[in-house]
């Protein structure tokens, strides 16, 4: 068992996709850096915390059939890299859907889901997994 | 820079090795790479062994002073560094100690790699392999390993059209190299359509696209190219050794069809040799999964971008092909115990340059190049030898 804070002091960028942004130039960071590669030591200190809308595009996806110990029974999950809106890549579940529906190109947006538990007696652990956008 | 030669090799079988402890798998590699350099255990001056996470698969950490026991050399303290970059933990051993004996600090240095994946269950396995990804963005969510490069495979198959049964083939070249390895984990000749029916672990990717669970050991011996005359006249020069990182995640980084840190590392390891892709007689290569020798292959400059399923499919890559890729078998039939690979590599380019590989021989083979992954692509590893 891992100790709650490890998982406590991600809850705003794992709930509320919070990620960063470079004050210098203006490009948006998810999940949230301290440092821009872009601007380097100009952009130390000067990471503002943003909000992204939550609304991305499927670049590439795989349907997990051999899970990890903490994902046992709940296989076969799909798993994509999304381009958000904000122009930044990461990595989730997509959710809600047949997952011979899932495609490249497709339009997503989060949602606010339980990810995992640790083991039967510990605490259950939050954040954002990904579902078929309204039109 | 002193230029470095390579004077022993030596490693031991890989494969499910129940009988055998971490320990005894350090001792076997490292003993017959002594013994192959006909050095004495005296006259190492210093080690650095490469190993992914012993911790969480053995619960033993601290591997320097474990290897410098099992050689019996602990009246001369001779200094041992364990060094880690997941599945390059071996490439970078061998990047270290090169440095070293290049820079003059020490002469004659052991570089070596082990990992004993067999002693967790299979679930365990899984998740420590998952420490190579990015536990808090990736894993978190539920990708796995195998999950990291399907998801590359998908990509690179919607980019270039790249196919399931091109990616079957480069398994079945791989069990057919491994075959005459009498070291290889699964030495069984494979179909495309044994691959295609095997059940699928992350889509696209069959369990027969992935390389094995092992245990296993390599190890060399490096020294000075003038103090290694005096040890053998089958001289192997490493003619470039190069390393370079990228973002722990795959989706930091620029690009999903290539592994932008073996650009890199390749690109630097040519401009120090001043040779290209043309020049390259045979190459060992990171194919943990199929879908990461073809992008491999296309990242070294061996055929075009996009050209890696087509090219593999033609036999351009097969043993008898333009530019023999993964003789020894690779990771997929040779075995993959993680830390051990990039000296295995290392051990097979050494053998074919020597001219001592057999039954698998590449004719004529003049310069080799070695290419070591870590993770989905954090770490990268291009080494290039050359007989003198």
């Amino acid at each position: 068992m891992m100790g709650v804070a490890r998982f406590w002091r991600e809850i705003p960028q794992r709930y509320n996709l919070i990620g960063t942004k470079c004050s210098v130039c203006g490009t948006i960071y998810f999940p949230p850096r301290a440092i821009c590669p872009n601007c380097r030591r100009k952009s130390a200190g000067k990471m503002e915390d943003y909000k992204l809308k939550g609304t991305g595009t499927v670049e590439s996806f795989t349907i997990i059939r051999v899970p990890p110990p903490e994902f046992e029974g709940k296989s076969p999950y799909a798993i994509a890299l999304i381009k958000m809106d904000e122009g930044c890549h990461l990595t989730g579940q997509i959710v809600d859907c047949n997952l011979e529906d899932i495609h490249i190109g497709m339009k997503v947006e989060a949602c606010f889901r339980r990810i995992q538990e640790d083991g039967k007696r510990g605490a259950f652990y939050y954040g954002y997994k990904f579902r078929k956008a309204k039109e | 820079m002193r230029d470095v030669a390579i004077i022993g090799i030596g490693m031991t079988e890989f494969g499910e090795l129940w009988e055998k402890s971490f320990r005894e798998l350090v001792a076997e590699a490292g003993v017959r790479a002594i013994m192959d350099a006909g050095i004495e255990g005296e006259e190492i001056d210093a080690m650095y062994i490469g190993g992914m996470s012993s911790g969480m698969f053995v619960g033993q950490e601290h591997v320097g002073p474990l290897a410098v026991e099992v050689a019996g050399l602990e009246d001369l303290h001779i200094p041992a560094t364990r060094v880690e970059g997941a599945c390059a933990s071996g490439g970078i051993a061998l990047h270290q100690g090169y440095i070293s004996v290049a820079s003059g600090m020490y002469d004659i240095v052991v570089v070596g790699g082990a990992e004993k994946m067999t002693d967790v269950a299979g679930g365990s396995a899984t998740n420590i392999l998952a420490s190579a990804s990015d536990r808090e963005w990736e894993a978190f969510f539920g990708a796995t390993f195998p999950g990291l490069y399907a998801l590359m495979a998908t990509y690179h198959m919607h980019k270039y059209g790249t196919t399931p049964e091109q990616l079957a083939s480069v398994a079945v070249k791989n069990h057919y190299n491994g075959s005459t390895n009498p070291k290889a984990q699964f030495k069984r000749k494979i179909t495309v359509e044994d691959v295609l029916k095997s059940p699928l672990v992350a889509d696209p990717l069959h369990l027969l696209d992935c390389s094995p669970v092992s245990d296993g050991a390599a190890a060399a011996i490096l020294a000075p190219v003038e103090v290694a005359k005096k040890y053998t006249d089958k001289l192997v020069r490493i003619k470039a050794s190069a390393m370079a990182c990228d973002t722990l995640s795959l989706h930091g980084r620029e690009r999903f069809d290539a592994l932008p840190a073996a650009i890199h590392a390749a690109k630097k390891a040519y401009e120090k040799a001043g040779v290209g892709p043309k020049d390259i007689d045979l190459a060992e290569v990171h194919d943990c999964f199929t879908i990461a020798e073809i992008i491999a292959i296309e990242d070294l400059g061996f055929v075009e971008r996009g050209r890696g399923g087509p090219a593999t499919e033609e036999g351009i890559t097969s043993l008898h092909g333009e530019i023999p890729v993964n003789t020894s078998g690779g990771l997929k039939s040779k075995g993959h115990p993680v830390g051990a690979t990039g000296i295995a590599q290392l051990n097979e380019i050494v053998l074919q340059l020597r001219g001592e590989a057999g039954e698998r021989q590449v004719k004529d083979a003049q310069i080799g190049l070695t290419h070591n992954v870590g993770g989905s692509g954090g770490t990268a590893v291009v080494n290039i030898m050359e007989v003198i």
